[in-house]
């Protein structure tokens, strides 16, 4: 299983990585922005299972970022889950009809994370 | 200072009067831990202190206040995923069938804690639409007082929402109240919260169709068990549903309760 952490901070990243890494994921890959995401993207052959984004970044928003993926039917088979600290409903609304599948609200902990990838049916080697 | 076996032993007998719930030696942690706090509050030393003050007797808001510190509240939304599964994709339709006549449902969630389960199983039959217009009513119970006006209170921070609450249901049944989150009230309406000790004769509301009474059986000895569930059979229609745990089980402890395979969760009922 492979995921891809878009997340401006550098300590978000790890923890993020840290979880999923513990949840069964072989690979994670990371971003700093949705632009550099939408590069890595483009670059390698595998497309991930999830990405977990961040909302707020410099650059490319998660927001945009998100559409932009739901935008490129090649990105359709990935699930997109944003994690982040923008917890008002009108937000939240919006980030589900962009095509977000899930959204967590920052702060959380490993266990809501684990349990969103259960919701979308996402189990990795674990369980 | 660690509490002494006399106070442990005091406070295991009225854990198992009261509440059923057994506890095993060696948690001598987990009463002084959950003791203390009580302590404090009410303004004595320790927790052997707070032992002290319930032995002298009379003091039932208290004792009730301490067996309640005594029980596990543990709980998340839509936990372990497949009952509620079952719920929307076999029991309702089956129920639909069977109660077109009084177009009625009564479901009971025993030992609600603060009330993700029941608010579960309403957002489950909200998204059931053949019950339009049903009358749906939903009884959720708990020993503990804390945990029902929590419930009934309907607010949840937001770590509590992000365990397993799906974002979709998040935007649909609630709203933004603080830091927090609270029910609306068209969720809210759908559940009655009543107190109920699992000991006693079951609530009004019955009899019930179908019957939540998740991850509470583990705290009680074999012959408790048994007891509690011969009152749930007792509550239930004849065609009716009893869900348990994913960790409980009615074999070898009632014998009238039959396992049925239903999407992969401990669904049961009477035996024809
Ligand atoms: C771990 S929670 C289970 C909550 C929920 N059913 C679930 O599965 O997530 C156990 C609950 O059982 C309640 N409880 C313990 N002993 C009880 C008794 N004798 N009668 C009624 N409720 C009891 C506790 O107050 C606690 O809220």
């Amino acid at each position: 299983m492979h995921a891809l952490v878009v997340d401006d901070s550098r300590a978000m990243r790890s923890i993020l990585t840290r979880i999923l890494g513990e949840a069964g994921f072989d690979t994670v890959s990371q971003a700093g922005d949705g632009q550099e995401a939408l590069d890595l993207l483009a670059a390698s052959s595998g497309l991930p299972d999830i990405a977990l984004v961040d909302w707020n970044m410099p650059v490319m928003d998660g927001l945009t970022f998100v559409s932009e993926c739901r935008s490129n039917p090649e990105y359709r088979r990935m699930t997109l889950m944003m994690v982040t600290t923008e917890s008002e409903q009108g937000q939240i609304v919006r980030a589900l009809a962009a095509g977000a599948h899930e959204y967590v609200i920052k702060p959380f902990t490993a266990d809501a994370i684990v349990d969103k990838l259960e919701i979308l049916g996402i189990t990795a080697t674990q369980v | 200072m660690s509490i002494s076996a006399t106070d442990f032993n005091f406070v295991r007998d009225l854990a198992l009067t009261k509440a059923a719930i057994v506890l095993e030696p060696g948690k001598e942690y987990l009463v002084e831990s959950r003791l203390t706090p009580i302590a404090r509050q009410i303004g004595v030393q320790d927790a052997s202190a707070l032992v002290q003050r319930l032995r002298r007797g009379g003091e039932a808001q208290l004792q009730a206040q301490v067996v309640d510190a005594l029980t596990t509240n543990e709980t998340s939304w839509f936990r372990d995923r497949h009952p509620f599964d079952a719920l929307g994709k076999f029991m309702i339709p089956e129920l639909v069938e069977a109660r077109r006549a009084t177009r009625t449902i009564s479901i009971w969630s025993a030992a609600c804690s603060s009330g993700q389960e029941p608010y579960s199983i309403a957002m489950t039959l909200l998204d059931v639409p053949a019950l339009a217009g049903w009358n749906i009513r939903i009884t959720a119970t708990d020993l503990s007082a804390e945990m029902l006006a929590r419930a009934r209170e309907g607010h949840f921070s937001q770590l509590e929402i992000n365990r397993g609450l799906p974002a979709t249901h998040l935007v649909r049944h609630f709203e933004r109240a603080g830091t927090g989150w609270r029910v609306n009230e068209q969720l809210r309406r759908m559940v009655t919260f009543e107190p109920h000790n699992l000991l006693n004769a079951p609530p009004l509301g019955g009899p019930f169709d179908i019957v939540f009474i998740r991850n509470v059986l583990i705290y009680f000895s074999p012959a408790t068990k048994s007891e509690v569930l011969a009152k749930v059979r007792r509550a239930l229609r004849p065609d009716g549903f009893v869900v348990l745990g994913g960790a409980e089980t009615s074999l070898g402890i009632d014998d009238q309760l039959v396992r049925t395979e239903i999407a992969r969760s401990s669904v049961y009922r009477l035996k024809r």
